[in-house]
């Protein structure tokens, strides 16, 4: 293999890998809160690309996924308002098929509103023939946009858990709601707050990867499911971790397919998987002290 | 209070939900002269092959409304049964007994995808009912079963076209990448049929998953294969990644893809990637330039202008083999004089030049799409449109 080709493979992991890796940064957030996974969260992935999609065609690129962040995040709010914020005390489980039960509400809804067309949203630089050549290999300018916005959400995020009250809230209703409700926090409005982010994210990342991966209404389980992968690849709760798991999958999964044949790549990502629970249940860059402490 | 209002608002949702698709069915009730002639149809009406179900359903729904205002069949009102398949061969399976069982339908339309076909075949055939599939597959019909027919042209015939294309352009090495479907998978068989005949060397053939969302390792391999052409066969929205990822890796051979790339949405999604995209089609798509005296001109323009001005979105090839299967049933009942399950049958199988969308059929005992390899004629992509290729 000469280095063009070991660098085209290489840049070829790094398309697929950004894309999963903004995926997984959604996870995380209603993670972080709540302690569930929400398995809606592909579905709001395609919302914020289908709403992106549809207000393009007569506002601005930016301000259409400005809008449609906007948008998602409501919906974000309503589906906390409407089914999660009333349950006393819900058990992980009960979370958990909730959200389950809710991807397939958004899913069926987008297929009454938009159809069942292939739609996508145009390219942020360039067009679709565009593509940046490094060192004799080639990568579309998208990925570039995928993997900068994925930095500045990762970073963005570091520093409102850390250092914003309302992040740090958001943090210790995780760790244990009964005690950050006793310090005065009020956790369903975290709740809130969680759903609201994730979904905005969520919209944000349906938007930035709508111009490679296009978007249908019915996409969103398989996205979600690459997305929860690597979010638990990483150890749940840590976008940093999300985004060098996502990588680190993709390159994977580009380099299986340089020896083996396609048909094999999930395959060998899903058995590098297990390999990797079996001996760190707690993901590659995760605590596992703390992860013993968890419910889920 | 709070909570009522919540419970009143899931509940305004579900009731949208659920009514307004029962609205769009309460006015296709008809008042019958004679008996109602019940046609079933399985089609992948949402779902990943909602692009094949989509217009399908839509082309069957105006074609019978428009037979039932003309008089019906040999004066029978048409009933349609339409049943939403997803794709999926089980929902398929169970919708097929349905129809026979209790509804006892004269003939099924569709499945859509070939996959599915293949699972009702025997189905059909075992309870003798007529089966006119809408998918692609050779394997549908052939071996013959007596009671299954299918409308679109075979693979074989795409698979020849396109070797026959790349011979004039003195193409000789290429790599194969297919969707993972029955469609796919038949492609890639008749590829690997047809390709020494024709001296083309296969260098490597792919298979990739359906939902697929990023090509680029695999067109890597092709390209570190050196191969002069590529063919992508699937019906896959992936066919549209195929193209943008070819671009983007900076490969400049040519993209040949199957007759499933006849929709011009996946232009419209890969954009100008989709440029110089090579493919054989039957002739719908490029009707308005036919010459006026082919026999499936008038025919042609005629269903795009009627569907595109009903529905306001481009026409498709994939609801034509709708548009066929259900003009030759209603020739072959003209044909019986009656709606006798086995003498329809037997009018289908020796109808001879019906005209429809995707050419004309000539069907006989061994022949059941009756077709020839002339339904088809070579495209191309240019300015975001559907031209005939110029050889």
């Amino acid at each position: 293999m000469s280095f063009e080709q070991f660098f085209q493979y290489f840049l070829s992991g790094v398309t697929s890998g950004s894309i999963y890796a903004i995926i997984a940064i959604g996870f995380n957030i209603i993670y972080n809160t709540t302690g569930i996974i929400n398995f809606a969260q592909g579905e709001f992935l395609i919302l914020g690309g289908m709403i992106g999609v549809s207000l393009s065609s007569f506002l601005p690129l930016p301000l259409a996924i400005a809008a449609a962040v906007v948008v998602t995040m409501g919906v974000g709010a309503l589906i906390d308002f409407l089914f999660i914020k009333w349950l006393k005390g819900p058990s992980v489980l009960r979370l958990v098929i909730i959200t389950i039960g809710l991807s397939i509400l958004i899913r069926e809804t987008m297929l009454h509103i938009w159809d069942e067309k292939v739609r996508t949203l145009r390219h942020f630089t360039g067009t679709e023939i565009s593509s940046v050549k490094i060192l004799g290999a080639y990568i579309s300018p998208q990925v570039l946009w995928i993997l900068g916005i994925s930095a500045v959400i990762v970073v963005v995020l570091n520093l409102f858990f850390r250092l914003t009250l309302v992040g740090r809230a958001m943090r210790a209703c995780s760790d244990n709601r009964t005690a950050a409700r006793l310090c005065g926090i009020r956790a369903s409005q975290m709740v809130t707050f969680s759903f609201m982010l994730s979904a905005a994210i969520g919209a944000l990342a349906g938007c930035v990867i709508s111009p490679l991966t296009q978007t249908q209404y019915d996409m969103g389980a398989p996205l979600a499911i690459k997305g929860f992968t690597v979010a638990i690849l990483g150890g749940l709760g840590n976008s940093t971790a999300a985004v060098v798991a996502g990588l680190i999958l993709g390159l994977l999964e580009a380099f299986s397919i340089s020896i083996l044949p396609l048909a094999y790549i999930d395959a060998v990502s899903i058995a590098v998987l297990l390999v990797i629970l079996f001996f760190r249940p707690s993901g590659l860059f995760g605590n596992r002290e703390a992860s013993t402490l968890k419910e889920f | 209070m709070n909570r009522n209002l919540r419970v009143a608002t899931i509940i305004c949702l579900l009731i949208g939900l659920t009514v307004s698709p029962l609205f769009a069915g309460a006015g296709q009730e008809e008042a019958a002269a004679k008996e109602p002639i019940k046609v079933g149809a399985i089609l992948a009406v949402t779902g990943g092959a909602s692009f094949l179900g989509g217009p399908e359903s839509k082309t069957l729904e105006m074609l019978v409304e428009e037979t039932n205002a003309a008089g019906g069949i040999a004066g029978h009102p048409v009933e349609l049964i339409i049943k939403d398949s997803q794709a999926s061969a089980e929902k398929a399976i169970s919708f097929a007994r349905q129809l026979i069982e209790e509804e006892q339908v004269l003939a099924i339309i569709g499945p859509s995808t070939s996959g599915e076909s293949m699972a009702i075949k025997d189905i059909c055939q075992e309870a003798q009912t007529i089966l006119l599939s809408c998918a692609a597959a050779e394997t549908i019909v052939n071996p013959v079963a007596s009671y299954v027919f299918k409308t679109p042209q075979k693979d074989s015939y795409a698979a020849i076209w396109i070797f026959q294309t790349m011979q004039k352009m003195g193409i000789s090495k290429i790599g194969v990448v297919v969707g993972n479907t029955g469609f796919g998978n038949g492609g890639k068989a008749q590829l690997e049929k047809y390709a020494p005949e024709y001296g083309i060397d296969i260098a490597i053939a792919e298979v990739y998953d359906g939902a697929a969302t990023d090509l680029t390792g695999v067109l890597t391999k092709l390209k570190a294969r050196g191969v002069e052409a590529v063919v992508n066969w699937s019906i896959v929205p992936a066919q549209s990644i195929v193209a943008k990822n070819m671009r983007q890796l900076g490969m400049d051979v040519p993209l040949f893809q199957s007759h499933g790339f006849g929709n011009i949405k996946y232009v419209e999604a890969a954009g100008a990637a989709a440029e110089g995209i090579i493919f054989p089609c039957g002739r719908l798509l490029v009707a308005d330039v036919l010459a006026a005296g082919h026999p499936q001109k008038d025919l042609l323009v005629k269903y795009r202008s009627d569907y595109e001005s009903r529905y306001n979105e481009d026409v498709s090839t994939f609801g034509g083999h709708a548009y066929d299967a259900l003009i030759i049933l209603k020739a072959a009942i003209e044909k019986a004089g009656g709606v006798e399950m086995s003498s329809v049958r037997d009018a289908i199988e020796s109808l001879q030049g019906v005209v429809g969308t995707a050419g004309v059929f000539n069907m006989s005992p061994s022949d059941h799409n009756g077709l020839g390899l002339d339904s088809f004629e070579m495209l191309t992509v240019k300015d975001g449109k559907f031209v005939v290729l110029e050889q």
